[in-house]
């Protein structure tokens, strides 16, 4: 830890003597800290939050959230819905992608086609598009199979590609998350339209990015001309970069060394609620488990399994002394803050171990059974002690959990659709981009199907009928008063089936230097346009 | 050859009954870390019959008791006395079990040292010639690497080639080789010059001269009469050992997270330190400290001991 503290010192001061010889001293560097790297460059590789969040620095959607998450035009100006099955968007005229070359209707067309791409992993976004017509160089015309009135807000994470550039470079399907690092030219490189630019790209050590001069926006605020991103795993490290005033911000500060940050002179603690459900989810579609002793059929397609998992749970004991009172224990796989939570799903189920373990003998594992758990170990707040501590109560009512933490990017290499949902429980943490019930809904609880891209992240494949037909009627409904009915409706039945372990909501946890002014925003993002340093 | 090998043991014999035994004798400071070392062993090795709970047993681990203080502590409670980490678990008995695994990693790669070092050096010092300078050029070219670049190198090897279940299951072994195989330098340098005088002696020529192997010789009679030396280096080694066992794995490439050792347990540890539980990373490091400390001076004594200059 001193080795490395020591050669970052150094590596800055070289870096701090580098840019007075160049003159450059008045220029003005963010240092930030991440727990993870952002896992690829490319903006249709992952779709995970913190990931995005970097590249919205970079690349820009038509439209996208302000600070408090209302919708703000970006590389559209205007957007209308002139039909149910239709909307129309009005392209900003004389934006330029870091290259140079002109946006048009055309990158927003490849970009659309590109999030469709085998390796992609924005698919369920891009196929809320039946197709796109170009009408003029700056207007389009969307087409969708079903009305759908949220749909600016479900693409605020679809980012535009430039399209010649990506000719250029071969670039022109998405980068794989199973492979992520290898080959695809976007993978490591960008060219987006936003207000930073790649300067210099070291994945897991260290990303520059530079000031865009000529961005299109003359009115945000940041006065920031060159961010350095550097992922520290370690969060005792981490919090010591920002106690020794080596880094500006850094996310997330361990729930446990809030107190510290309070008390330390110049650097404070920046807290909130997080639109985050954080969950464990259960192989329900396969007829037998990749990962357990169990052969021949799979324990969590019997309801009384799941129940059983459900109830060893203590979400109170894991919010107390994990995440130190700083969560929300959930009943769902929806936060408070999302629309359309409501209590009669959003309450905890009650532990109850006696009862796990009367309900595994009843469904045949008297002595329980042996089950292999993936886990990230640099996404979540706490998130490996999280998994440890569930499988301290799973073993508790006779379930053994063999844990498997990783760092996020071979987490997420595993257990997504792209490497075939290779595993048989798994812990994952979820912001519905829409900040609405219904993008859980199709994303967590509905039947995988690959046409629509529906349940692309029910890793688990839990399936219910009911909840399906009541997803797509809320995905059109836009009456507020029995859109909200059908989203209770479809909650409770996956409560009543165990279709998940819902585990938490997270709290956001940043540590930020005085005098540095950042927004954070509840899906937690840092957007680097409103950073302003002293 | 009888006759021979009954005044060696008798030498070693009367060696350890007066000289040894009068120097342990007359200081405190070795009687005191004789014990300690013996107490930190013992505890170890009764670990499963000592230790107030099991800490590998997940299904025995209460988080509601997590992030307990020492006893002494307010807030603390007897059943832990030194307090619990963050799931739960005791320290004290992680403690003991971890240290098991310090130890038997630290003893295991000091034999495999041994084993390696003893036997170049022999045949080093005996055959000579050719030989001899390939082995030692060797260990000149080992000797500019520090021997925990080596073990790292070893480990980071093994850790891509093998694949990961089988890296799981062998770790401990993978750890064993890359800290014996960093240290064998020390003991064919000296078994080597111990060799070399042996070798020249009047009862090594005799041997030789009613036909004897080399082979034999070396095992019977050179082998016996370089011992001394080595058993001061490996005493010392232990320590080292120890110490490289705990730096790999408080990088986290060292034992396999679900069996901790005293490194690990630091590791772990270190996490909690901003927050006020210091003693998740305290107690592990102070018995990480006395307990190669012990070991160092129990080696310095035996190295003066058998000195015969210092005398």
């Amino acid at each position: 830890m001193t080795i490395t503290a020591t050669l970052r010192r150094s590596a800055a001061a070289i870096a701090l003597l580098g840019a007075l010889c160049a003159g450059a001293a008045e220029a003005k560097t963010l240092r930030w800290s991440y727990q993870g790297d952002a896992t690829t460059m490319d903006p249709h590789g992952l779709n995970e939050t913190f990931t995005l969040g970097v590249q919205s620095n970079i690349y820009e959607p038509l439209v996208g959230y302000d600070e408090k998450l209302q919708l703000t035009p970006l590389l559209a100006e205007k957007w209308e819905n002139p039909e149910p099955n239709k909307w129309v968007f009005h392209l900003r005229r004389g934006v330029k992608f870091h290259n140079g070359s002109d946006f048009t209707a055309d990158d927003v067309i490849f970009s659309w086609k590109r999030s469709l791409t085998e390796g992609s992993d924005m698919k369920g976004y891009g196929a809320k598009a039946s197709e796109i017509r170009k009408v003029d160089d700056f207007t389009i015309e969307v087409l969708t199979k079903s009305p759908n009135p949220i749909l600016p807000r479900e693409w605020v994470f679809l980012y535009i590609m430039d399209e010649d550039w990506s000719k250029q470079n071969n670039t022109t399907e998405a980068t794989n998350v199973k492979n992520a690092n290898q080959g695809n030219y976007a993978n490591l490189n960008a060219n987006g339209t936003g207000p930073f630019m790649v300067a210099e790209r070291q994945p897991d050590v260290r990303t520059v990015l530079k000031r865009n001069p000529s961005y299109w926006d003359k009115g945000i605020r940041t006065n920031v001309d060159e961010v350095v991103f550097t992922p520290i795993t370690q969060p005792a490290t981490r919090v010591a970069a920002l106690l020794s005033g080596e880094m500006d911000v850094i996310q997330p500060v361990p729930v446990q060394d809030w107190d510290r940050l309070d008390q330390a002179p110049g650097v404070s603690p920046l807290t909130g609620a997080e639109a985050r459900a954080i969950f464990i989810g259960m192989d329900q579609a396969r007829d037998e488990l990749l990962y357990s002793n169990v052969k021949g059929k799979n324990p969590f397609k019997d309801i009384r399994v799941r129940e059983a998992v459900v109830r060893a749970v203590n979400l109170d004991a894991i919010n107390k002394q994990i995440m130190r009172g700083a969560a929300v224990p959930l009943g769902s796989l929806i936060p408070p803050e999302l629309n359309g939570y409501d209590k009669s799903f959003g309450e905890p189920y009650k532990p109850d171990p006696d009862k796990a373990k009367k309900l595994l003998a009843e469904a045949g594992y008297p002595n329980g059974f042996e089950v292999s758990l993936d886990c990230p170990n640099d996404r979540y707040v706490n998130d490996e002690k999280v998994c440890q501590a569930v499988a301290g109560m799973l073993a508790r009512v006779g379930i053994k959990v063999n844990l498997l933490a990783q760092t996020k990017g071979k987490y997420f290499g595993k257990v997504l659709a792209q490497a075939g949902y290779d595993t048989s429980m798994y812990l994952l943490g979820w912001t519905a981009a829409s900040i609405d019930a219904h993008n859980s809904m199709l994303n967590l609880a509905s039947c995988r199907n690959k046409d629509t891209q529906a349940g692309l992240f029910n890793l688990g494949g839990y399936c219910n009928p009911k909840v399906d037909a009541l997803t797509e009627k809320v995905g059109s409904e836009t009456d507020q008063g029995k859109r909200n009915a059908m989203i209770k409706e479809a909650w409770e039945i996956v409560k009543a089936d165990y279709g998940y372990l819902p585990l938490h909501a997270q709290p956001m946890s940043w540590g930020v230097r005085d005098g540095v002014k950042v927004v954070q925003r509840a899906d937690d993002v840092l957007d680097l346009r409103s950073v302003v340093l002293p | 050859m009888a006759e021979i090998q009954a005044e060696t043991r008798g030498r070693l014999a009367s060696l350890a009954d007066s000289d040894l035994w009068h120097s342990f004798k007359g200081s405190p400071v070795t009687i005191a870390s004789a014990l300690v070392a013996l107490l930190l062993v013992l505890g170890a090795l009764l670990a499963p019959v000592v230790a107030p709970h099991n800490p590998f047993d997940l299904a025995s681990l209460d988080i509601m008791a997590a992030n307990l203080p020492p006893v002494w502590a307010e807030g603390g409670d007897p059943a832990y006395p030194l307090g619990t980490d963050d799931q739960g678990r005791d320290v004290l008995s992680a403690i003991l079990y971890g240290a098991r695994i310090s130890l038997l990693v630290g003893f295991a790669s000091v034999l495999l040292s041994i084993l390696i070092g003893v036997s170049l050096g022999l045949v080093s010092g005996y055959v000579g010639g050719r030989l001899d300078a390939v082995i030692m050029r060797v260990a000149d070219v080992q000797l500019s690497f520090p021997a925990i670049l080596i073990a790292l190198l070893i480990d980071g090897a093994a850790r891509g080639l093998l694949p990961r279940d089988l890296h799981e299951s062998l770790a401990l072994y993978v750890l064993v080789f890359a800290i014996g195989f960093s240290g064998w330098v020390q003991y064919a340098r000296t078994v080597r010059g111990a060799t070399m005088v042996e070798s020249r002696k009047e009862y090594v020529q005799a041997a030789q001269i009613i036909g004897i192997g080399p082979a034999t010789i070396l095992r019977r009679h050179i082998l016996p009469n370089v011992m001394g030396p080595v058993l001061v280096i490996a005493t010392i080694h232990l320590a080292i050992a120890i110490i490289t066992e705990a730096t790999l794995s408080f990088l986290g490439v060292g034992v396999p997270p679900t069996s901790p050792s005293l490194g690990t347990l630091i590791r772990f540890g270190n996490e909690y330190l901003f927050s006020g539980q210091w003693w998740i990373s305290i107690f592990p490091g102070v018995v990480l400290v006395l307990l190669v400390l012990s070991v160092n001076l129990l080696g310095d004594w035996l190295r003066d001991a058998l000195n015969p200059r210092l005398r």
